[in-house]
């Protein structure tokens, strides 16, 4: 595909740009400056963002499906990044997030897109930024950014969404972990899926607990869904309305995005950087004594 | 700037067939030889998997299926790509299928059929072929 | 030396009882030279150990055997599983087997008719009669056993999501037979957890498809007493790549959640019990298998009294079918899945299985031919006729190593059972994708081992030959889809719609409440409202499950 029929492509929401253009951005391509920069500021300025985290076998695949089938009713064109770990080891990474959403694949306004970690530098922000950026020119008014595990892809998620929900269930014990992490500190809503099953008004009560000792620097919210059965989903979408709102009048959507795009730049620079540092760092085939970080410093002043 | 070129292949099983312990080796072999691989699970039309491989914009698409609907399944699956204009998108496949169906699908566009005991290597050498092909072009 | 009095104590009751109600085969044993066959050899000195964990067959906890005399009573069933395209073709091949001498039938249906869709859904496009035989209503179970009687035979339908539309519509056809329900014969799967583990043709989330399988255990136990109303199968989730531990641990995992939920229905547990019935895989590590049929075997026993506290000797007894992995068939130089098969057949004699199917050597290209069926039957007669070891009791027992390993699966097994347990049961662990993931690693570690040539498959990584000539092959007609869609619209042109119509309403009114569904199913089958249509309202109502990966 030339990259005028790519940008073109774009234009008519074409699903094979789309792809493309996100690929191509993925992999550092010399087009991904004409790409990026070709898309409808407007619109990527008024898509919302949500970021969906949580651990392992809480239900975030399915709960999404059901959030997606829910605004769909509504006529909205949705993007989903849905982000799985690279393995360290050979690189390579299974993206099985599609799996529980397959009921709308051939649905021309969901636009879908799994992504690897890759193991980054400058984390997600970069890479998962653009494909936000492309989707939402696109037309896409809701992003959801859904990530697995408890970890650094997390954190750069959140840095992202506008606004975060971190999905539970009981019975994982994996609540603690959440604790310790931080992650309830920063989610805008605390979702307890599986609401059917024991134990989930246990960890409905702990949470709106915590958070209300948080609670001097985020009002979370506890939210009660059924993913499986489609249930709260409404209530859910309702309070993602509500906090979007108050988000939009306190200034806080705007201070986030400010933050995002801070570290959308920084994560620019490294990505841009490092393989630059690194070619420099060959070519002066340094001694093998001597500190490591007075060399860093060197090369760096230079530059 | 450094361009990371991943190969990325989307594993699907089309029709009804449920035996998914092939197309899981499948996909966690490429993991391990370091390719991006995205899965569907089981029981997808062809026109699901084919709108999921252009989403994900693909380098290959592999389809396994163990309940002699191949003949008919497999080529529906080159059928859509080539309908949403993705005729670039290589297919392969893999099953019981006996010989003579293997030209038959070869015929319909299919790149490569894997029959059981084709060493796992050859397999991943395909589809990095497949995906080396693709890209070039 | 004197027998020992628990010995003689067996042999005058249980023993002598089972003796005088069905005598064994022949009059005598004997081997070439006239000497008797020793019926059982138990140790000299039987000890406490011996009487808790192995006893005499037909003793708890059954270790050596459900029933006192085993096969010198009665051979297991030679159930061969058969069926592909149109009904008529499949009851051709049945009557072909009766002919042969199998004394049970074992039918497959095809995707669609597994999944609850009919030939002319869209969904079913290419899968119609490929698997097994396509089943869209009543009128192809009555060609499907045109003269083949009920009451004689016993059927096994390997049915799940819709057994209870397939079980209707062979009761059904028996009445039309003139067979009364409680003369019918046979199993359904029926087994739908493990569908979402390892087999895939699942249609309704796990609550609803427990409440059918109950409503099923209700309605047999009152209509059809002698047909066993499950199959609990560890075959499929040992095709889909798990250990022998694994295979043992999550069916009866899966058993125990069955039990548990007609419990919570409140059914009896000693009239539904009896009627339940077991599925495994029969796989080439010889002495392992054998070791893993006794292991399940005495674990369901205990697992029964202890945590259910059954009582009544037949809640107790693990009866099995067993099948020949079909995963160890190779493409390559067939002919050597002929020896596999006879060891796979063999480890399942000698651990005591109820009934056995022998897959034949041409499976891994496709659906077996006539002859390789035949050859694969004749591999089950040579073990029951010639081997000799269906003339003596649970001939491995006490051997240090069966004895060794059958108490290590017994104890591994339990271990991961009891982790279900804790993780909040079977339902939960395949919603969060434990079980699937266990098996999915098992699997891949075996396969990675072949690949590096650690693991010999013969024919296949050493070995090799090159081969030219390709295997007689079955085809099925791509031809039966059309004349199946064909039979289905004149069907539905001939039946009475608008009763059809009603009953339909009823059943999704039934769905709806918390009533057994067995009747308004039955009612609806004899009217030929199709698989589809009821599977479709129940859709509606149930909603479906889907993959999760």
């Amino acid at each position: 595909m030339t990259i005028d029929r790519l940008l073109e492509g774009l234009k008519q929401r074409d699903p094979r740009a789309i792809g493309r253009a996100i690929t191509l951005v993925e992999n550092g391509d010399e087009s991904a400056q004409a790409i990026l920069s070709s898309l409808d500021e407007d619109l990527i300025s008024q898509a919302i963002i949500l970021g969906i985290t949580g651990p392992p076998g809480a239900g975030k695949s399915t709960l999404t499906n059901g959030i997606i089938s829910e605004l769909r009713q509504s006529r909205k064109r949705i993007g989903i990044i849905a982000i799985d770990p690279s393995s360290p080891i050979s690189g390579g990474a299974i993206l099985g997030d599609r799996i529980r959403m397959m009921q709308h694949a051939t649905d021309r306004d969901v636009v879908m897109r799994s992504m690897a970690t890759r193991g980054r530098l400058g984390g997600l922000c970069a890479t998962a930024g653009a494909a936000v950026r492309i989707m939402s020119s696109c037309g896409c008014s809701t992003i959801i950014i859904e990530t697995v595990g408890v970890g650094q892809s997390e954190m750069d998620i959140i840095r992202l969404a506008d606004i975060t929900l971190l999905v539970l269930a009981p019975g994982l014990g994996d609540d603690i972990q959440a604790m310790k992490a931080g992650l309830l500190e920063v989610a805008d809503i605390l979702v307890v899926n599986k609401a059917d099953c024991k134990g989930a008004d246990i960890l409905a009560m702990d949470l709106e607990t915590v958070s209300r000792q948080e609670g001097a620097t985020n009002q979370a919210r506890v939210s009660m869904t059924v993913a499986t059965e489609n249930k709260g989903i409404t209530e859910l979408l309702e309070r993602i309305a509500e906090v979007d709102s108050e988000h939009r009048d306190s200034g806080e959507r705007e201070k986030r995005r400010r933050g995002a795009h801070d570290q959308e730049v920084l994560d620019w620079c490294l990505e841009i950087l490092r393989p630059r540092l690194l070619a420099e760092i060959t070519k002066r085939d340094l001694p093998l004594l001597g500190d490591p970080r007075l060399k860093a410093k060197e090369i760096l002043e230079e530059q | 700037m450094e361009t990371t070129h991943k190969y990325r292949v989307l594993i699907g099983k089309p029709g009804l067939d449920g035996h998914d312990r092939g197309a899981k080796f499948i996909a966690r072999a490429l993991r391990d030889a370091g390719f991006e691989v995205v899965y569907t699970g089981i029981r997808r039309s062809p026109e699901e998997i084919a709108a999921a491989a252009i989403q994900e914009d693909v380098d290959a698409v592999g389809l396994s299926s163990l309940s002699g609907a191949h003949i008919r399944l497999f080529p529906a699956v080159v059928e859509a790509l080539r309908k949403a204009g993705a005729q670039d998108i290589p297919v392969l496949g893999g099953g019981v299928i006996p010989e003579e169906d293997i030209v038959t699908l070869k015929a319909a566009g299919i790149v490569e059929i894997f029959t059981p005991g084709t060493p796992i290597d050859k397999i991943i050498s395909a589809y990095r072929e497949a995906c080396e092909k693709k890209s070039s072009v | 030396m004197a027998k020992h009095p628990k010995l003689a104590e067996w042999e005058k009751n249980e023993l002598a009882k089972s003796l005088s109600r069905f005598p064994e085969r022949k009059e005598k044993f004997t081997n070439h030279g006239g000497e008797e066959i020793l019926r059982l050899a138990a140790p000299e000195n039987i000890d406490d150990a011996y009487l808790e964990n192995l006893a005499f067959p037909g003793q708890y906890p059954y270790t050596r055997g459900v029933q006192p005399t085993m096969y010198r009573g009665r051979l297991w069933t030679m159930r061969q599983y058969a069926g592909f395209s149109s009904a008529a073709e499949s009851n051709k091949r049945y009557r072909f087997l009766l002919e042969q001498g199998t004394t049970g039938l074992s039918v497959a249906f095809d995707l669609p008719t597994q999944i609850g869709y009919d030939s002319d859904d869209p969904m079913s496009v290419g899968e119609v009669g490929k698997v097994g035989v396509a089943i869209d209503s009543l009128a192809d179970m009555e060609t499907l056993f045109d003269q083949i009687p009920l009451d004689k035979v016993s059927t096994s339908m390997t049915i799940n999501s819709p057994a209870a539309i397939l079980l209707a519509m062979y009761v059904a056809v028996g009445e039309k037979q003139g067979v009364a329900p409680e003369n019918i014969k046979g199993t359904i799967q029926n087994d739908v957890l493990k569908e979402y583990v390892a087999r895939g043709t699942y249609i309704f989330p796990p609550k609803p498809s427990l409440r059918l399988i109950t409503n099923i255990f209700q309605w047999c136990s009152q209509k059809t007493p002698a047909f066993n109303t499950i199959s609990i199968s560890g075959y499929h989730i040992r095709e889909a790549g798990s250990t022998a531990v694994q295979e043992v641990a999550f069916t009866l995992a899966n058993g125990c959640t069955y039990v548990q939920t007609a419990l919570d229905a409140g059914l009896e547990l000693d009239v539904f019990a009896r009627r339940l019935a077991f599925f495994f895989n029969a796989s080439s590590d010889l002495l392992e298998e054998v070791a893993k049929f006794r292991a399940a075997r005495r674990l369901w026993a205990r697992l029964m009294t202890e945590r259910f506290g059954a009582k009544n000797p037949a809640s107790l007894m693990l009866r099995f079918h067993t099948q020949t992995a079909g995963n160890t068939l190779t493409a390559q130089q067939i002919d050597n899945n002929i020896v596999r098969v006879t060891i796979q057949a063999l480890a399942a004699v000698l651990g005591g299985t109820q009934s056995l199917h022998t897959n034949s050597k041409d499976e891994a290209h496709s659906l077996p031919t006539e002859a390789s069926v035949r050859t694969a039957l004749r591999t089950q007669q040579i073990l029951a006729h010639e081997s000799g070891v269906a003339d003596t009791i649970d001939p491995l027992a006490g051997s240090y190593y069966i004895e060794a390993l059958t108490d290590r699966i017994e104890r591994e097994a339990l271990a991961l059972i009891d982790k279900i347990e804790e993780s909040g049961g079977v339902v939960k662990c395949i919603e969060e994708g434990f079980i699937q993931r266990q098996i999915e690693n098992a699997a891949y570690q075996y396969q990675l081992e072949i690949e590096r040539g650690e693991r010999i498959i013969v024919g296949m990584n050493r070995f090799q030959i090159q081969e030219d000539k390709k295997p007689p092959l079955l085809r099925v007609d791509p031809e039966v889809e059309k004349t199946q869609v064909a039979k289905l619209a004149e069907v539905k042109n001939n039946r009475n719609n608008e009763k059809v119509a009603a009953l339909l309403t009823r059943l999704e009114t039934a769905a709806q409440g918390s009533g057994n569904l067995m009747p308004i199913i039955y009612d609806s089958v004899k009217e030929y409202a199709t698989l589809g249509e009821i599977c479709n309202v129940m859709r509606k109502v149930f909603g479906e499950y889907k993959d999760r990966g």
